[in-house]
C-alpha cells in the first residue's frame, strides 16, 4: 500500500478516536456554581465577545475574574473570540453576557467539540504528519507505525477531547517551532514557537531548550559573522510576533502589566490538587507548605527547578543538535513539571509531546513514560467521568506502540545505553541490565493497573480520603524522576549509535 | 506459514474490540430499547408467554434460539442493573444497562472475531510467501472483516447484534471452505434458529450440502453420478438439523404456539419496502412510479386527484400505494426473489448437462468457493427482489463476498463496488449530527483500506474498476455532499423533507443492482473456464 494511503488511514483513525472520546462528558458537566475548564472556555468567549479589549483582563461588573476570569496569554483571547463570533451566529444565546453563565445543551457540546477538532486538524495533526514524514528515520512503514502511536497518545486527547480543553493548540503551535527547527528553518520555527508561548504560558517549559539550540547554533556559526546575523533575524521574529500578539495591550502599560499578573498567578501556593510532582509527593512525608513562607516556597522550587533544567540546557548550547535538542526539551519540561511552582496535573503534557517526538529513537523509554504520564492524571479523568476511555486509549496505546515500534524488543543493556548506571552505581555482579529493566516496566504497569482498578472499585477509608490520588501521583512520581534521570544521562552521553536494528515487517 | 506469522491478528482484533468500546456512549436507535425489551420479557416470563406478550410495541419476532441468548444475557444483566429487566420500564437507559448492552455485542463479537480467523486460515496460500503483513491476502481479509464498516455502525452504534449472527455465518461457510460439512451444516442450523433473516441462503446451502456432501463422487467431466448417493451422510445431515430446529421450536410445537411463533417471524403486514428504501430493484420501481406519475400529471395525462396521495413524505407510511405501475404484493416479490435465487441453482440441478454454463453449484470441480458464490447470489438476489427488505441485510451479501475479494481480480472489483455503494447506503441509519464525523471518517478508512489493498493485492492483473463504475462512485461523493451538508441547509429542507433519502437510495440501487449483474455474469463466465482450484 502506499504510504500516502497508510497516512490518511492512520489521521482518519485519529480524529475517529478523537470524536470518539468526544462523546463522553465533559470536566464540571452539571455541576453548578463552578462548572468546569468547559464552562471556562465558555466563559471567555462571552467575556472576549462582549466586552472591548481593554476589559478584558481586569475585574469589574461585567467581568467577575474569580468566576474563571482570563489567565491564559493574549492568542487564547483571541482564539474565543473567533470561537464566540462563530457561535454567536450559530446561537446568540451560548455567548450572551451574564445570561449565558453556566449553558449546557447537547448542541453546545457538539460545537465546542467541533472547535477543539478544528484547531487540531489545523494545527496539531499536520504538525505530527510532517515531523513523521521529516524528521524519523526508517521505512515509511517505520515512520508511518510513529505516526499513529503519536497520534493515539491517550494523554492529550484525553484532556482536550474529554476535560475539555485546547492543548492542541499550543502543543500543535510549539510542534511547527520544533518542525522548523528539525528543517532548519529557524526564524520561522521561532515564530511558531513565540506563537505557542502566546497562547498557553505553560509553554514557559520548553523555552529554555529553544533558545539554548538557537543561541548555540549562532555560536557556533560564530558570532562575529553569520552567527550574529542569524542571532538578529531570530531575534527579530520572535520581538515582532510578540508584539503582534500584544500590540491591543501595548498601549497602556497598566494593561500589560495586568496581563503577566493575571498569567503568572503567584498567590495561589506551590501546588494544587494531587500533581505528581516533587512538592506534593514530598508533602506526604513534610508538610512543606506549613514550614515555609510562601515567598520562601517560590524561591525553594526555583533553585530546584533551575538546578534541574540547567545542565541539560547548558549541554545543548554547546551541542546543538536536534537531537540534544529533542532530548532537553523533555529534560526541561519534566524538570519544570517536577520542581517549579503551581503545576497542573495537565502540564505534564507539555513533556509528553517531546516524549512522543522520542518514540522513534527511544520507544520503549518513551512508551513507558507516556503510559505514566496517561495515568498520573486518573484522578482528574475520574472525577470527569473519563473512566471508559480512559481504560480503552491506555489499552490500546500500550498495545499498539508495543506491536508496532516492537519496544519490548529493543530494551538491551546496549539500546538503552544502560551502561551508564553501571559505572555509576557500581554493579557488583554482572546482572543483565535490560532484564532488570524490563521487569521494572511490568511491575510498573501492573501497578499502574492495580491503582486503577482500586482507585475506580474502592472505597477508601474514612481518615484516609485522598488514598488513592495520593498513591496515583507518588508512583508516576516515580516513574518520572527515573524518566528524568534517564533522559539527563543519555543527554550526556554520546548521540545515538545509529540504528542497527533494521525491522523486517 | 510461520508460527509468528499470525502475531498481527490478536492485536488488529483487541484494537478493533477497544475501538468499539469508545462508542458506547453514542447514539442508539430504538433497537436498544427492542433488546432491552426481550432481556426483560425472557427473564420474567415462562416460555409459554415469550411470543404472546405484547405490552411493548417491541414483541419478540426472532426465531427460539435467540430468545434464549436474551434469557442467557439476562442473568448476567442482572448483575449490571436489574431495574432494566422489569417489564414495564420503557426506554430505560440507565448508564450501567447501556454499558451492559454495549459491552454483550461486544463481548458476542468474539464469536465473529474467531470466524474471521477461520477464514483467513482459509484464504488460498499461493501469496503468502510475501514477506510484508500488509500485503499478504489473510491480514486484508482480516481488516475487511473485522474493521467492516456497516457491521460496526448497524452493531455498535445503531445497536444489534450481528457481529456474532455473522460469526455463525462465516464460521460456516468457513468450515465449508475447510471440507468439513457437517460442523458447517450444524453451523448454520443454529444461525437459522437465531435469526431467520439468513433464510435467504439457505437455498444455496441446501443444494450445495446435497451436491457436494451427500453424493460422494463426481463424474469425469464434473457431471453428478447418481450412483453414489449416500443415504447415511443424507441422514447424518438431516439429523444434525433436525435436532437443532427441533430444540429450538420442539417446546412451541408441545405447546401448540407454532402458528403464532411464525407469525410473530414473518410479519408480512409490513409494506414492500421499509420506511428508507432499501436500495434494491423495488426502490428503482418506486422511483420509476413516482417519475412517471409526475411526468403525467405535467403532460396532463393524468389528474392529480385520481392519484393515490402522495406517500413518501415524511418517510413513515409503510404502506406505499403506486400511481400509475401495478402494485406489487407479497407473492409477487416472493417469485421474483425464488427466480433470481433458483436460476442457477435449481436451474443447474435439473439440466446440469444440457446447460454447461449455467451448472454452477451442481458441479465439483468449483466446490466450496462456488458455493460461496452461490451463497452471495442468494443473499442479493433475495436484498434486490424481497419483501420489506432492510438495508441491514446488504451485509449478508459484502461480508461473504470479502473472502471472493482478496482471492480474484474480478471478485475484488465487484466487492469495491458493492461494499463502497452498500455502506454509503447505511449512512441515513445514522443521522444525528454528532455521528456524522463517525460515520464519514470511518467510511473513508474503510473505502481507502479497501481500494488500496486490493489494488496492490490485485496490481499484476490490471485494474479491478471500469472507468465507468469510477465514475459512479465519485457520483457517491456528491451524493453524499448533497443530503449530508448542502441539502440541511438549504430552503428544500422544509418542502422535501425526504429527498436525500431518495436520492440515497435510487442512486445506490443502481450500484447494487449492477453489481447483482455482474457478480451473475461472473458466475457464467467462469462456468465456460473453468478455474484449477
Amino acid at each position: 500500500m502506499q504510504t500516502w494511503s497508510l497516512i490518511s488511514i492512520c489521521v482518519l483513525l485519529g480524529v475517529v478516536v478523537r470524536w470518539g472520546v468526544s462523546l463522553n462528558s465533559y470536566s464540571g458537566a452539571g455541576k453548578p456554581p463552578m462548572f468546569g475548564d468547559y464552562e471556562a472556555q465558555r466563559h471567555w468567549q462571552e467575556v472576549t465577545y462582549n466586552l472591548p479589549i481593554r476589559e478584558w483582563y481586569f475585574n469589574s461588573t461585567n467581568n467577575d475574574l474569580a468566576y474563571w476570569g482570563l489567565d491564559y496569554p493574549p492568542l487564547t483571547a483571541y482564539h474565543s473570540w473567533l470561537c464566540a463570533y462563530i457561535a454567536n451566529i450559530i446561537n446568540p444565546e451560548w455567548v450572551k453576557l451574564h445570561k449565558s453563565r453556566g449553558h449546557e445543551s447537547p448542541e453546545h457540546k457538539l460545537f465546542m467539540r467541533t472547535t477543539v477538532l478544528v484547531v487540531d486538524l489545523l494545527l496539531f495533526i499536520p504538525a505530527v504528519v510532517l515531523y513523521c514524514l521529516y524528521l524519523t528515520d526508517g521505512s515509511s512503514k517505520k515512520k508511518v507505525s510513529v505516526l499513529l502511536c503519536i497520534l493515539l497518545y491517550p494523554g492529550i486527547i484525553l484532556i482536550d477531547y474529554g476535560h475539555f480543553q485546547y492543548n492542541g493548540v499550543s502543543l500543535g503551535l510549539a510542534l511547527w517551532g520544533i518542525l522548523g527547527l528539525g528543517l532548519g528553518w529557524d526564524a520561522l520555527g521561532s515564530i511558531a514557537f513565540s506563537l505557542a508561548l502566546n497562547y498557553k504560558q505553560m509553554e514557559l517549559y520548553h523555552a529554555l531548550p529553544f533558545f539554548c539550540y538557537l543561541l548555540g547554533k549562532c555560536f557556533k556559526a560564530g558570532l562575529i559573522g553569520h552567527g550574529f546575523f542569524l542571532l538578529v533575524r531570530i531575534a527579530a521574529a520572535v520581538v515582532v510576533t510578540f508584539a503582534l500578539c500584544w500590540l491591543p495591550f501595548l498601549s497602556d502599560p497598566a494593561q500589560a502589566l495586568q496581563v503577566v499578573r493575571r498569567i503568572f498567578p503567584v498567590a495561589r501556593g506551590l501546588f494544587e490538587d494531587k500533581v505528581a510532582n516533587t512538592w506534593c509527593s514530598l508533602n506526604v512525608l513534610i508538610k512543606i507548605r506549613t514550614l515555609m513562607s510562601s515567598d520562601a516556597q517560590l524561591y525553594l522550587s526555583l533553585v530546584f527547578t533551575l538546578l534541574a533544567v540547567l545542565p541539560s540546557s547548558i549541554r545543548l548550547l554547546t551541542r546543538p543538535t536536534f537531537w540534544h535538542f529533542k532530548l532537553a526539551l523533555v529534560n526541561s519540561s519534566l524538570g519544570f513539571f517536577l520542581f517549579s511552582y503551581q503545576v497542573h496535573e495537565k502540564s505534564i503534557l507539555l513533556a509528553a509531546l517531546p516524549v512522543c517526538l522520542l518514540l522513534d529513537d527511544l520507544p520503549f523509554m518513551s512508551v513507558w513514560f507516556l503510559l505514566a504520564s496517561t495515568f498520573s492524571m486518573l484522578p482528574l479523568l475520574l472525577k470527569d467521568g473519563l473512566l471508559v476511555p480512559y481504560a480503552v486509549t491506555s489499552t490500546g496505546f500500550l498495545l499498539l506502540s508495543i506491536y508496532l515500534l516492537s519496544a519490548l524488543d529493543h530494551c538491551t543493556e546496549d539500546e538503552l545505553q544502560l551502561t551508564t548506571y553501571r559505572k555509576l552505581f557500581f554493579f557488583p555482579f554482572k546482572s543483565d541490565l535490560g532484564c532488570i529493566v524490563r521487569w521494572k516496566f511490568y511491575i510498573s504497569v501492573a501497578a499502574m493497573v492495580g491503582l486503577s482498578i482500586t482507585s475506580v472499585t474502592l472505597d477508601p477509608p474514612s481518615h484516609l480520603p485522598d488514598l488513592f490520588p495520593v498513591l496515583v501521583s507518588t508512583t508516576a512520581y516515580l516513574l518520572f524522576l527515573g524518566t528524568i534521570i534517564h533522559f539527563n544521562i543519555l543527554q550526556f552521553s554520546g548521540p545515538p549509535s545509529k540504528k542497527s536494528q533494521k525491522k523486517s515487517n | 506459514m510461520a508460527a509468528d506469522g499470525w502475531s498481527w491478528f490478536p492485536v488488529l482484533a483487541a484494537g478493533v474490540s477497544l475501538f468499539k468500546c469508545l462508542f458506547i456512549s453514542s447514539y442508539r436507535s430504538t433497537d436498544f430499547e427492542v433488546h432491552r425489551n426481550w432481556l426483560a420479557i425472557t427473564h420474567n416470563l415462562p416460555v409459554s408467554r415469550w411470543y404472546h406478550e405484547n405490552s411493548s410495541e417491541w414483541t419478540l419476532d426472532y426465531p427460539p434460539l435467540f430468545a434464549w441468548f436474551e434469557f442467557g444475557l439476562s442473568h448476567v444483566a442482572r448483575h449490571f442493573d436489574g431495574d432494566m429487566l422489569l417489564l414495564h420500564k420503557q426506554n430505560y437507559a440507565s448508564p450501567p444497562t447501556v454499558l451492559f448492552q454495549r459491552l454483550s455485542v461486544i463481548v458476542t463479537d468474539g464469536v465473529f472475531i474467531l470466524a474471521a480467523r477461520e477464514c483467513c486460515r482459509c484464504v488460498q496460500t499461493q501469496r503468502a510467501s510475501q514477506k510484508a503483513v500488509l500485503s499478504r491476502p489473510s491480514f486484508i481479509l482480516a481488516v475487511l472483516l473485522l474493521w467492516n464498516f456497516g457491521l460496526f455502525i448497524v452493531d455498535h452504534i445503531h445497536f444489534q447484534y450481528n457481529g456474532f449472527l455473522f460469526g455463525f455465518l462465516l464460521l460456516s461457510v468457513a468450515k465449508h471452505l475447510q471440507a468439513q460439512h457437517l460442523q458447517g451444516a450444524l453451523l448454520f442450523a443454529i444461525l437459522l434458529n437465531l435469526k431467520h433473516i439468513y433464510l435467504y441462503v439457505a437455498p444455496a446451502y441446501g443444494v450445495y450440502l446435497l451436491r457436494s456432501y451427500c453424493f460422494t463422487e463426481s463424474s469425469t467431466d464434473g457431471g453428478i453420478r447418481w450412483r453414489s448417493f449416500s443415504l447415511l451422510r443424507l441422514l447424518a445431515l438431516g439429523s444434525v438439523v433436525m435436532a437443532v430446529c427441533g430444540l429450538s421450536f420442539g417446546p412451541f410445537i408441545v405447546m401448540g404456539q407454532l402458528p403464532q411463533v411464525l407469525s410473530r417471524l414473518f410479519p408480512f403486514k409490513r409494506g414492500l419496502c421499509h420506511a428508507y428504501w432499501a436500495p434494491n430493484a423495488w426502490a428503482l420501481y418506486n422511483a420509476l412510479d413516482k417519475v412517471l406519475a409526475t411526468l403525467g400529471v405535467r403532460l396532463k395525462l393524468l389528474k392529480e386527484a385520481e392519484l393515490p396521495q402522495a406517500s413518501m413524505t415524511g418517510g413513515l407510511v409503510q404502506e406505499f400505494q403506486h400511481s400509475v405501475l401495478p402494485s406489487v404484493s407479497p407473492s409477487v416479490t416472493l417469485v421474483c426473489t425464488l427466480l433470481s435465487i433458483l436460476v442457477e441453482t435449481v436451474h443447474s440441478c435439473v439440466f446440469p448437462r444440457l446447460k454447461p454454463a449455467l451448472a454452477s453449484i451442481w458441479r465439483r470441480p468449483r466446490g466450496a468457493r462456488g458455493f460461496l458464490r452461490c451463497l452471495l447470489l442468494c443473499a442479493l438476489g433475495s436484498y434486490m427482489f424481497g419483501w420489506h427488505v432492510h438495508e441491514k441485510a446488504i451485509l449478508i451479501a459484502i461480508l461473504p463476498l470479502s473472502i471472493l475479494a482478496v482471492e480474484s481480480r474480478e471478485d475484488a472489483g465487484i466487492f469495491l463496488l458493492l461494499s463502497t455503494t452498500g455502506h454509503y447506503s447505511l449512512f441515513p441509519l445514522l443521522f444525528t449530527p454528532t455521528e456524522l464525523p463517525i460515520k464519514v471518517c470511518l467510511m473513508l478508512m474503510f473505502s481507502l483500506f479497501s481500494f488500496s489493498a486490493l489494488r496492490k493485492l490485485h496490481s499484476a492483473d490490471g485494474s479491478l474498476l471500469h472507468p465507468l463504475e469510477v465514475v459512479y462512485l465519485l457520483g457517491l461523493g456528491m451524493v453524499a455532499l448533497f443530503s449530508e451538508v448542502l441539502f440541511p441547509l438549504s430552503p428544500w429542507k422544509q418542502r422535501l423533507p425526504f429527498l436525500p433519502l431518495l436520492a440515497t437510495s435510487v442512486y445506490c440501487s443502481v450500484g447494487v443492482s449492477y453489481s447483482f449483474l455482474r457478480l451473475y455474469a461472473t458466475l457464467l463466465r467462469s462456468d465456460s473456464k473453468p478455474k484449477q482450484h
